[in-house]
């Protein structure tokens, strides 16, 4: 009898969650660093954009696309289909710009960055130093002790503070640096693709972003490059009263593969902090993209206070033949999440997967899904959504799947599970599906379910306490997205379902 | 070790009465037999003394070594020794049956003050228990009961059991849908366990089950009391003649 050692690391997966509910408070990421900041003045207008725009040492050009989309967005107003409910956002009474003082003349190195910033990220246990990470972390002590690298661009509030491994990526040719760096450095590529997925004016949100993104991270993987490592962004928004307009590019070659991770956390604030970021990836021939996020934003208090407003447009573009994308998400923060990371599958025999678990407790609100616009003939999707609902909560699946007349051929399966715990929540399930020719299939499965009082009796009565007996069910609830993951990133997140559901049960 | 006494328990949400009255007494060591006719309250027993919801306590109590049971969470019962083989086991979907045991132990374990087991020593362990149960890697793996045939089920709760290593064994109804093989294997799983230390309740509904587990002593049970103590030959009593005279004499 042999062991697979997948099989004895995911063991010990589960093993931590358990401790984690055990030995954790609720919310762990909610302290602020103390530290000077430059801010442009509150509001937004013109003279905000320029600043912005100035502040990163942009051409002229780049000035002017901004402004382009700052004039469109005053002509926009909020999308108001989501089931979402928040008070009337001001966004004259933000403030578009923070940078730690000591950003101001930008770290040549990773040595140069002030040591709180590189403290804070050592805190939230983002390795900025270029060391291995052992797959297997404290506790998976079945875990087999290989080393892997992951390379992390490290967000804060509206600046990158450093890029870890860029001199080992570069000699593979993969150019990995901040968006504002990609301005300077590679305008060819920028000037060629942004905009390209997510164009200027593709929803009040991402126009807004446009107009005001201050930094992210930007990824370019050569022609039949394997990308050597992992690459990571971490976004953390720490000064108050302060929105967080981050953009991401990740551009994969033809015959590339690069699998990218996002993770997100913010201080606990009483108020509401706004995030409108956009991510564009494009995908040509024969490349392959994974995209994993960890989304956990202050969420809120138990009586909904404070938590960030979480408006995002994700977008891939399997632009050219047998593109692959696969957008992997586990959304267990924010106060309200509007959010659908998408697929356009232009390309023939293109593939895109979505696979999500999204949590929503206490106060908490998420309209989340994804599209997948099929274009190219013999293309293939696959929606897995899991939806956790505990609380007041409101959590809603929105997914379109569209076959074009010329999509032929063309596949997409959808699961979409809600689970709720408790009856004070709600879950909703909103699935639009077009189908313009008639080789195409859509099949789609929905199911709707409570965390049973059985299989928590059922645990309970070997030794679990009903957290532990909640986490249980819920992991193996999320099990087919959670296997989805990155190792890494999969451990993180069954810890976080355990956490994000504290209180939700007795 | 176990000790209940004139224990009265209705439903929660009806007004009806399900045990009425019920003593027993199992000293440490010993294994201890209720048969009785279906709807007589055996289940009910077997889940209030684990805790289950949905039930009231009208009368009586019942200790495991002088500690009251009733007023413990489940999982307090769990830690202080006490474990019930389901008769009809849950699934829970996704959760892999090693995960859901390690989790168990653990968490037992924790709630005692003792240290984790070790991955390999958990290993170790489950894997020689499950070779004894015929329980092969696959089962391991697979997620907790779904898609278990009935025989897998039960075996699985002996497996449980083996590794929980609870002191108060019940079992409800552990033979019901085995075949000769598989209840030989449950029995044998049993009988590996017996000792001066442990005792076991062993609720089923034929005799045969006793000819492989030997009773210290079997008690009838009907319409929520005991009506009947004896040796094992009560049970072949039962087998020969029905329960028909046996209640008529005692109600
Ligand atoms: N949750 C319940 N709701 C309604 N009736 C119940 C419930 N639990 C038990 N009963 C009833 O109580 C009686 C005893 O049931 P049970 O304990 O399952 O008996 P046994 O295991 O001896 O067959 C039966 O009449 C059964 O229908
Ligand atoms: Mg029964």
């Amino acid at each position: 009898m042999t062991q697979t050692p997948d099989l004895d690391v995911r063991e010990g997966v589960d093993r931590e969650t358990v401790e984690t509910v055990q030995n954790m408070g609720s919310y762990k990421y909610g302290w602020d660093t103390e530290i000077e900041m430059d801010y442009a003045p509150k509001g937004l207008n013109e003279d905000i954009v320029r600043l912005i725009s100035q502040k990163n040492e942009e051409p002229e050009w780049m000035t002017e696309w901004r402004l382009e989309a700052f004039r469109r967005w005053q002509t926009m107003s909020e999308p108001k289909w989501a089931m979402l409910n928040y008070p009337v956002i001001d966004y004259q009474d933000q403030y578009y710009y923070a940078r730690p003082k000591s950003m101001e003349i930008k770290p040549k190195s990773l040595d140069e960055v002030d040591p709180k910033l590189l403290a804070t990220y050592e805190k939230l246990g983002i390795p900025l130093k270029e060391q291995m990470i052992l797959a297997g972390v404290e506790g998976a002590d079945a875990a087999p002790a290989e080393g892997r690298k992951v390379a992390v661009d490290a967000v804060f509030d509206s600046v990158s503070v450093g890029t870890t491994f860029k001199d080992e990526l570069a000699k593979a040719g993969v150019i990995f640096c901040s968006i504002s760096e990609a301005i300077r450095e590679h305008p060819e590529l920028v000037k060629k693709y942004l905009g390209s997925v997510v164009p200027q004016s593709d929803n009040f949100f991402a126009t807004l972003n446009s107009a005001v993104f201050s930094d992210g991270s930007f990824v370019y993987v050569p022609p039949g490059v394997r990308c050597p490592m992992e690459l990571s962004t971490y976004f953390r928004i720490n000064a108050e009263n302060t929105g967080q307009f981050e953009r991401t590019l990740i551009i994969a070659d033809k015959g590339s593969y690069v699998s990218y991770l996002e993770g997100c956390t913010a201080p606990q604030r009483d108020t509401n902090q706004l995030h409108a970021a956009v991510v564009e990836i494009v995908v040509l021939e024969d490349a392959e993209v994974k995209y994993s996020t960890v989304q956990n934003w202050f969420p809120g208090d138990e009586n909904g206070k404070g938590g960030i407003y979480n408006f995002v447009t994700k977008r891939a573009d399997c632009r050219e033949a047998r593109a692959k994308v696969m957008w992997t998400q586990v959304e267990t923060g924010s106060a309200i999440t509007w959010k659908y990371p998408s697929c356009i599958l232009r390309g023939d025999e293109s593939q895109g997967e979505f696979y999500s678990i999204a949590i929503a407790n206490n106060w908490q609100q998420a309209d989340t899904g994804t599209k997948m616009v099929h274009l190219g003939k013999n293309t293939r999707s696959r929606i897995v959504s899991k939806g956790i609902s505990a609380g007041q909560a409101q959590n809603t699946y929105r997914g379109l799947v569209s076959m074009h007349p010329r999509a032929t051929n063309s596949r997409n399966y959808t699961q979409c599970d809600s689970l709720l715990i408790g009856d004070k929540c709600g879950a909703h399930t909103v699935p639009y599906i077009e189908v313009k020719n008639t080789s195409s299939r859509v099949e789609h499965e929905a199911t709707t379910s409570k965390v049973d009082d059985d299989q928590l009796f059922y645990c309970r009565s070997r030794g679990m306490d009903e957290e532990e007996a909640v986490a249980l069910v819920v992991n193996g609830f999320c099990r087919d997205v959670l296997q989805a993951l990155p190792m890494e990133f999969a451990m993180e997140a069954q810890s976080l379902v355990a956490i994000s559901l504290e209180g939700s049960v007795g | 070790m176990l000790k209940i006494n004139n224990l009265h328990v209705k439903l929660e949400e009806e007004d009806k009465q399900i045990l009425k009255g019920l003593s027993l007494e199992v000293p440490a060591g010993q294994v201890h037999a209720i048969m009785g006719p279906n709807g007589s309250g055996k289940s009910t027993l077997s889940y209030v003394l684990s805790g289950r919801d949905g039930y009231e306590i009208t009368e009586g109590e019942a200790t495991l070594d002088g500690e009251s049971l009733l007023d413990m969470e489940p999982e307090e019962r769990a830690a202080a020794g006490l474990f019930l083989a389901f008769q009809y086991p849950v699934e829970i979907p996704g959760v892999g049956n090693m995960t859901f045991l390690r989790t168990a132990v653990n968490a037992q374990r924790k709630a005692r003050g003792e240290e984790e087991l070790s991955s390999a020593e958990f290993l170790k362990q489950i894997r020689e228990k499950a070779r004894n149960l015929d329980i092969d890697a696959e089962m391991l793996k697979r997620p907790v009961n779904v898609g278990f045939s009935g025989g897998e089920k039960k075996r699985n709760e002996i497996l449980q059991m083996a590794m929980l290593a609870p002191r108060m064994c019940i079992m409800d109804e552990t033979d019901s849908g085995l075949d000769v093989d598989a209840m030989r294997l449950v029995a044998d799983g049993v009988n590996a366990l017996r000792g001066p230390d442990r005792s076991f309740l062993v609720i089923t509904h034929y005799q045969r089950l006793l000819n492989h587990i030997q009773p210290d002593v079997v008690h009838i049970m009907s319409n929520g009391r005991i009506v009947k103590s004896g040796g094992p030959d009560l049970a072949l009593q039962i087998e020969d003649e029905g329960y028909g005279d046996l209640l008529a004499e005692a109600g």
